[in-house]
């Protein structure tokens, strides 16, 4: 493997890992914060996918379709908390993910019924087409740049929600301990609902900018989740902090995994994750 | 966390009776229904032994496994690989080899998940149970993502398996044998220690249990019987694919246990039996004009599903057993 080959995967590899974090994050906070386990967050991811692929042909442009997206991203998710999610915060673990695995199927045959199941694709917008040349003979897609840009600017933006705004305060306030913070006047369930949305629409938005490169089919939200899963237990429930480097970890054994050893790379992933059990069994940041 | 309300470990008279008069349904079905619904039946005692196996985890240990379905699928592509394309094996020798390699996979996966509780648990057991399930997959050499085809059944020597009839009788002898046997190991010190790890495991420990080498045994247990169950699939059905060993097959299982009723193994039965019939009823439902209701079965089963959390979360048991307590009390 020479510079540039290396350059190339390591530059995937992050913008793997950062478009995992997006995913993960939302999970890890609503597990954090509401205690809810979502096996349904895939399902988010798929969303996305599916509003940009609809969106950006009926508006034309894929930077309204993305920012219509959030719009009914957010919506979906407050609607989702208030009639479903509200009432299993405090149910056990199990009936979480039985009726999560229940919203997997609805969500699934929704899809089927609403956008039928054929595999889509989504055209990268103009603007971004066309590649940054590496060396003379490799280039790196402009597309890919963008992605983790936009995943780098959201992980600031979370960061700075969670630890410098008021609105920060109170959620972290509400994860330590809810009745108190309850008691001193904080409206916990609206806390609730709009943390719920913003890990809808962090998962979305994932959806959204993949859709180009990865099109749009069904049940693309399974594997997601699974990397989702081993990125959260490695990071440790409950940190974002965690997931992002975990997001990345995982993001660099997976692509140079593929890379360097294909015959085992489909198991690399799962192998680090058993390293991290046996070494820290509660993750690496847990908190 | 779940775990303290998985109960109805002595099964009431009046539930004897129901289960005594299902086996004897059981054991007249073949000579009244159809082959397609012997058939059919014999499938779901085989889901029915896959749910005991399960409910060993969640209803007696507390742990929620998200990944049993890997070691369901482990044994059926061990029958799978293990039988020529010309001629039937020996029953004697594949089925102890499936059950052992599935109790292998089990012990190994077992020593890294029983570290982990709670969510912890769900998660890892569904991960490394896709790490099977993609390893399966993607490989030419193991079937990928087509699977592998069974030609003949297993030769048992004494009794004929290609006859469907036999084949119901001996499924039906493997589910009631798992089953008196799980109720045994119920009530044995062994089982005791595992639902005293289900209540409180910090005080389990505290009395000089060695938790996680009880929790290593059920898991691995669990997992040979998962592959009892995946071998006669695979015999019945003569055919194995990757989907045996997914995530929807695992949260099938645990959705049979829950709707049953879990920790007594009696509601697994029950709740696998229930399920099937369900999933059978919403394929076949009718087209509604333009609309195929039956195509579209896995959107009534995830209302199904969603509903009957949020309504029955202990399931058919549990709402039998709210009667019985509160007649108790009464009383």
């Amino acid at each position: 493997m020479n510079i540039a080959d290396f350059l190339i995967q390591t530059l995937n590899s992050v913008q793997y890992g950062l478009l995992l974090f997006m995913l993960a994050a939302g999970l890890t906070l609503i597990f954090g914060i509401m205690g809810v386990v979502n096996l349904a967050h895939g399902s988010f991811y798929m969303l996305g996918a599916y509003l940009a692929y609809s969106l950006s042909s009926m508006l034309g442009s894929f930077t309204l379709a993305i920012l219509a997206g959030v719009v009914l991203s957010v919506l979906f998710g407050l609607v989702l908390e208030r009639v479903l999610f509200r009432f299993f915060y405090q149910r056990d673990h199990l009936d979480q993910v039985l009726m999560t695995f229940g919203l997997i199927y609805i969500f699934e045959e929704l899809r089927s019924i609403l956008w039928g199941d054929d595999v889509h694709g989504v055209p990268i917008p103009p603007l971004l087409t066309g590649s940054i040349p590496l060396t003379d003979t490799l280039s790196y897609p402009i597309y890919r740049l963008f992605m983790a840009g936009l995943c780098v600017l959201l992980a600031i933006g979370l960061y700075l929600l969670i630890s410098q705004t008021r609105l920060g305060m109170k959620i972290r306030a509400g994860a330590f301990n809810r009745d108190m913070t309850e008691s001193l006047g904080i409206n916990i369930k609206l806390i609730h609902a709009v943390v719920f949305a913003i890990g809808v629409a962090l998962a979305s938005v994932a959806g959204m900018i993949a859709a180009p490169i990865s099109s749009v089919y069904p049940n693309m939200g399974a594997p997601v989740l699974i990397m989702c899963f081993v990125v959260v237990v490695i990071g440790g429930i409950g940190s974002v902090r965690g997931a992002l480097i975990a997001a990345l970890l995982v993001g660099f054994v997976d692509t140079f995994g593929k890379v360097l050893l294909p015959q085992v790379s489909a198991m690399l992933v799962y192998m680090l994750m058993a390293v991290v059990l046996l070494w820290k069994p509660e993750g690496l940041f847990k908190q | 966390m779940s775990a303290p309300k998985a109960n109805l470990e002595a099964l009431p008279r009046s539930v004897q009776i129901v289960l005594a008069l299902g086996l004897v349904a059981l054991v007249v079905f073949p000579f009244v229904g159809s082959d397609f619904y012997a058939q059919m039946v014999t499938r779901m005692m085989i889901l029915a032994i896959f749910a005991m196996s399960l409910d060993l985890l969640q209803g007696v240990t507390g742990l929620v496994s998200l990944g049993h379905a890997a070691y369901f699928g482990l044994a059926g592509y061990a029958l799978a690989f293990v039988t020529p394309q010309d001629g039937a094996v020996s029953l004697w020798w594949t089925l102890p080899l499936a059950l052992l390699g599935s109790a292998a996979a089990a012990l190994v996966i077992g020593f890294f998940v029983v570290r982990t509780k709670g969510i912890y648990f769900i998660m890892v057991t569904m991960a490394f149970a896709q790490m099977i399930y993609y390893l399966f997959f993607g490989n030419k050499v193991l079937g990928g993502s087509d699977g592998l085809y069974l030609y003949f059944k297993p030769d048992a020597g004494l009794f004929d398996l290609e006859n469907t009839r036999v084949f119901y009788f001996f499924t039906l002898a493997c589910l009631l044998l798992t089953y008196a046997f799980l109720r045994r190991l119920l009530w044995s010190p062994f089982g005791r220690a595992l639902a005293g790890i289900r209540v409180n495991e910090h005080r389990m420990r505290a009395v000089g249990f060695g938790t996680f080498g009880y929790k290593l045994a059920a898991f691995t247990l669990a997992g040979a019987l998962a592959g009892l169950a995946g071998y006669l699939w695979a015999a019945q059905t003569g055919f194995v694919n990757p989907e045996l060993m997914g995530f929807h097959q695992s949260a099938h299982a645990i959705m049979m246990v829950i709707l049953g009723g879990m920790g007594n193994f009696a509601g697994a039965i029950v709740g696998a039996f229930a399920f099937e019939w369900l999933l059978h009823e919403f394929k076949g439902l009718p087209s509604l004009g333009e609309f195929n209701l039956g195509k579209h079965w896995q959107l009534w089963m995830g209302l199904f599903i969603v509903l009957l959390v949020s309504f029955a979360p202990r399931g058919l048991l549990g709402l039998l057993q709210r009667r019985h307590k509160a007649g108790a009390g009464h009383g």
